[in-house]
């Protein structure tokens, strides 16, 4: 937690920043295989429940990304 | 084996082929042109004598010992400066050149000690030996004070911690000068005065610990007779015999023959067949091994409750039941998922194996991590992208063909030294040097060595800067367009995007604080200037942009050719001696041993039917994750093996309160180190001199490592670990570590041929090592990257979001310095503290100035987590406005300042960035030991 983000909305945002250059659809599909490649389960259910609860602080290829994890791995 | 004695050829070999014949005492012997006689005679079995002369220093011939004849020339020329000729006959013994000789010993003697009875060279004096050799009986002269004006009153310089300088018995051979010059590189050491008054001196009236002198040790090697000699031997006198092993400090892996007096280590020699340093060394390695029995080691195991408690000490057996169901317990209550552990990368491949095998088979997680998280994870990451592979791409000798050589956040001197100077002899034959770093480290401006460009960037804008390198490639037609469309992919669409104008170097220009001119001339001259290779250090990888800046260099290399040869490619400098091994060993999270994802059934099929046991597909917690789920509550314990994550890792706070958040935490280490403060067992580990297995260096060698004593705390680690597995109900056990290789060989096609036999008879071997490479592979990717064809990575620039802020208006930047090593755990018990005591904040006269700060000042040093106190050093070699320091000691706690800042790819830390303020606080009353960081209240 850094100054009441969650580690893992941070990460996710930061993950987004890297690939903001692509089309959304894109973006969001790297961010998701980088978050299934590295990230524990508990991560991407975080993420996932975080975006589920309405939050805004994610970007929003973030939030797209937290969507295609809810698809098996 | 006994005392190992490393023949000396007199004179370095040349390359090339033997085409060169001659007669040497009759014998007929092929050699490379350039080959000198010396040389030659020995390679014919014919040891010519000699004093001034040794195989890693060019001939000087001063001692005129050597003398032969040599038909069809005149007089008697010194055999080692004279080159072979074909055809040529040699004689090198007969009754004039006897005479010749006996006539310059007399000389020699006669201005030297006779106390060869009491001398510590007795019995490995080249002097002595010669004196034998040439038949002396007499000196006519006389010796000493009756032979007149003499040598012998001249007082011993006893100043360094490790080693003597007694003039009285030095014959000026100039070895050890030279040593300094060809070998080291310092230009420390030189002969002062003429004539009869020359005598070796470091620098101009200084000691030996005043001088320029890194106490490398390549003096104290190269010299003849006693005058320079290690204190060790002075104190236990001459080793009798000799174990092979590697060295514990950096990622360049040095080779050394530990020599022993019976079960005593007397000193660390390094190895002139050693694959890694042909023979030098650097202070930590040569020296600093008086840790292994420093009385701070802990040899018996403890365990406590609460970390309230003091600690209990225990039988093995109590240590290991009360592990065991300790994390039994904790998985029955809070699940499979709430344990894992931490490797380290200063333990063996095999103790590494030995771990990730008891997460992943026993605890039944892939809930294992590596200290390489904090320092190199981004290599891993970036060059698997690119290439296909985690690992450098060359062997240390590479850098002998380099003409450009870019050195990239990486500081060797001090890190690497030994490497470093390698470097630097490669610089000094004329190749040119590119230094982008914010410090003016030493390589920029040095004896004989200067950077043709130092890109003095700002903390943070690697990425802006490695882009615009690469657009000048590709915007002024420097591409190696044969080299890209036979071996690459997607340089397309990476060509598309880097020729944008935001990455011009005069966009960039603004952002780095680098002129426009410069990036681009520094560009043309790596594309353009011959064998161009990368080197780097965590000042590329421990930034929130690591892992794409290490895609960055690699498509830079990519784009101008510069992979797949000698001279080239992109090198990781390893912080820790076995950071590449560690990482090898499936210490990730996401990987099973030799970089395969979890996720890869077949490779986890392979697993599962040799261990009997299935294997997770989703990746663990890496170390970050694992202080955030501390914190948030689902990870309850934690083994770290051989690392003291409570000083290395950022944010100091948050890693207390995530230790502190532990219901278990077992430690591995040699010493109650700041993170044993928060366990509940402490399992005493063993050294370097212990140890039973291998290391991997940086240049993917796997070197042996050989005990020379019986573990100090009766067992070896990997041993423990088996008897966790097996107190936990799952049933590991091995008969020696060189099995665990043989499981490593088995399960790892990039080990495929490894094995301790097969390293024995070659001595090292670099990985990839299977049936197409039986022998390993020097240099990786010749013919194809491993992945297929290089891929181009787009590297979008973003800025880090710590930036410096009217309240914290400094960068401070952290690193590492010559005489300690990492937290300083081993260096800190050595005499390796003369040279550097405490750590020190480096900041510039301006920033200085405006605070009031002057040399020596204590000051206080904040970021928005933490503040410190320690003492400033005035130093231009940063720019104005950053500053710098080291973490060697936990008393000034670097890191309680460092952020939870890191890297999008991996979570490595950004070390490399920490916005600060600094304040010039009153000297402190109490005595300086007892200063303590400041971890809580942070000025947020």
């Amino acid at each position: 937690m850094s100054g009441g983000v969650p580690s893992y909305v941070r990460l996710a945002n930061e993950i987004a920043a890297q690939f903001a250059h692509r089309p959304p659809a894109d973006a969001a599909t790297a961010i998701a295989n980088h978050m299934k490649a590295v990230w524990d389960p508990r991560m991407k259910q975080a993420l996932i429940a975080h975006v589920a609860s309405g939050a805004t602080d994610l970007d929003p290829a973030a939030a797209l990304a937290a969507q295609q994890l809810r698809a098996p791995a | 084996m006994s005392l190992l004695k490393e023949p000396d050829f007199g004179t370095p070999a040349r390359s090339g082929e033997a085409t060169t014949s001659l007669t040497i005492d009759g014998v007929t012997v092929q050699v490379p042109p350039g080959t000198s006689v010396m040389r030659a005679a020995k390679e014919a079995g014919v040891d010519v004598p000699k004093l001034c002369a040794t195989d890693n220093l060019e001939a000087f011939g001063s001692c005129r010992l050597c003398v032969v004849e040599i038909d069809g020339v005149k007089g008697t020329p010194a055999s080692c400066t004279t080159p072979c000729r074909d055809g040529m006959v040699v004689r090198t013994q007969n009754e004039r050149l006897g005479k010749l000789r006996r006539g310059v010993m007399e000389l020699y003697i006669s201005d030297h000690p006779l106390d060869c009875l009491t001398c510590s060279a007795n019995g490995d004096c080249e002097l002595q030996d010669m004196a034998g050799v040439t038949g002396l009986r007499e000196v006519r002269y006389g010796s000493g004070v009756e032979a007149g004006a003499n040598h012998m009153d001249l007082p011993t310089d006893s100043s360094n911690p490790y080693f003597d300088f007694e003039a009285s018995k030095c014959i000026a051979c100039s070895r050890c000068v030279r040593a300094c010059d060809e070998v080291q590189g310092t230009l420390a050491l030189t002969i002062e005065g003429r004539g009869f008054d020359s005598k070796v001196a470091a620098g101009a009236g200084v000691s030996f610990f005043e001088s320029d002198c890194v106490s490398c040790g390549a003096c104290v090697q190269a010299c003849p007779t006693a005058t320079l000699q290690e204190k060790s031997v002075v104190e236990l006198g001459m080793p009798t015999r000799t174990v092979l092993t590697t060295c514990a400090y950096c990622g360049v892996g040095c080779s050394f023959k530990a020599e022993l007096r019976g079960d005593e280590l007397v000193r660390m020699v390094p190895y002139k067949n050693g694959g890694a340093n042909e023979g030098h060394s650097c202070v930590k390695g040569r020296f600093a091994f008086g840790y292994a029995s420093h009385p701070d080691r802990v040899l018996e195991p403890m365990v406590r409750n609460t970390i309230s408690e003091p600690w209990r000490k225990v039988s093995w057996e109590e240590a290991i039941s009360f592990t065991a169901s300790r994390l039994r317990e904790i998985q029955a209550a809070h699940g499979q998922g709430s344990i894992g552990a931490i490797t380290s990368s200063r333990t063996t491949n095999e103790e590494v194996y030995a771990v990730q095998k008891l997460v992943r088979a026993v605890f039944g997680s892939n809930n294992v991590d590596t200290c390489a998280r904090v320092c190199h994870s981004p290599t891993g990451y970036g060059l698997k992208q690119t290439f296909g592979e985690s690992a450098g791409t060359q062997d240390f000798r590479s850098v002998d063909e380099s003409d450009v050589i870019l050195v990239i956040g990486s500081n060797p001197t001090d890190a690497h030294p030994v490497f470093a100077s390698r470097m630097k002899q490669r610089i000094r034959q004329g190749a040119q040097l590119i230094v982008i770093d914010p410090r003016r480290i030493d390589l920029v401006r040095s004896p004989h060595i200067e950077a043709a460009y130092h890109l003095e960037l700002s903390p943070g804008t690697n990425v802006a800067i490695i882009n615009a390198l690469a657009h000048v490639v590709v915007t002024e037609g420097l591409v190696d367009r044969e080299f890209v469309a036979s071996r690459c992919e997607d340089f397309e669409a990476w060509e598309t995007f880097i020729a944008q104008p935001e990455h011009s170097p005069e966009a960039v220009a603004e952002i780095a604080g680098v002129p426009a001119e410069k990036i681009r001339e520094a560009a043309r001259l790596y594309a353009t200037g011959g064998n161009a290779a990368i080197y780097y250090g965590l000042g590329v990888t421990e930034h929130s942009q690591g892992s794409t800046m290490v895609m960055g260099m690699a498509n830079l290399a990519m784009a101008t050719g510069n992979i797949g040869r000698a001279g080239v490619g992109v090198n990781p400098m390893r912080g820790q001696n076995n950071v590449q091994g560690s990482c090898d060993m499936g210490s990730f999270p996401h990987e099973l041993p030799g970089y395969r994802h979890v996720s890869n059934e077949d490779v986890r099929d392979i697993y599962e039917k040799l261990w009997g046991t299935p294997i997770l597909n989703e990746p663990g917690l890496r170390i970050p994750n694992m202080f955030d789920a501390a914190i948030e509550g689902s990870f309850k314990a934690l083994f770290v093996q051989g690392e003291d994550i409570a000083q290395s890792d950022p944010n100091t706070q948050h890693v207390f309160a995530a230790l502190g958040a532990l219901e278990l935490l077992v430690v591995q280490d040699l010493f109650v180190n700041e993170t044993a403060k928060f366990a509940h067992v402490l399992l005493p580990g063993t050294s370097f001199l212990e140890k039973d297995g291998t290391f991997t260096n940086a240049e993917r060698r796997i070197n042996r490592v050989r005990p020379i004593m019986a573990p100090r705390t009766g067992k070896q680690e990997w041993e423990i670990i088996c008897e966790i597995a097996q107190a936990m109900g799952y049933p590991m056990h091995y008969d020696s570590a060189a099995q665990i290789m043989d499981e490593i060989a088995l399960t790892t096609p990039t080990f495929m041929g490894v094995s301790f036999d097969k390293l024995d008879e070659l001595g090292s071997i670099q990985w990839p090592c299977n049936l197409e490479h039986p022998s390993g592979t020097p240099i990786m990717h010749e013919d194809e990257f491993t992945r297929g064809k290089g891929r181009f990575m787009e590297t979008v620039y973003v800025a880090t979001s710590e930036r410096s802020t009217r309240k914290f208006p400094l960068i401070l930047t952290t690193g590492r310095i010559l005489s300690q090593y990492n937290v300083g755990a081993q260096t800190r018990r050595t005499a390796n503290v003369a040279w550097h005591a405490e750590d020190v904040l480096e900041i510039h006269p301006h920033d200085a100035e405006v605070r009031g700060i002057t040399h020596g000042d204590m000051v206080a040093l904040s970021s928005r987590v933490g503040r410190t106190e320690l003492r400033a050093t005035i130093s231009d070699r940063m720019p104005v406005g950053v500053c710098y320091t080291t973490f060697h000691h936990p008393v000034s706690g670097a890191n309680v300042v460092t952020t939870e800042n890191s890297d999008w790819a991996t979570n490595c830390p950004e070390y490399k960035v920490t916005a600060v303020q600094v304040d010039l606080i009153p000297e402190p009353v109490a005595d300086e030991s007892t200063r303590e960081p400041v971890v809580a209240g942070g000025n947020r």
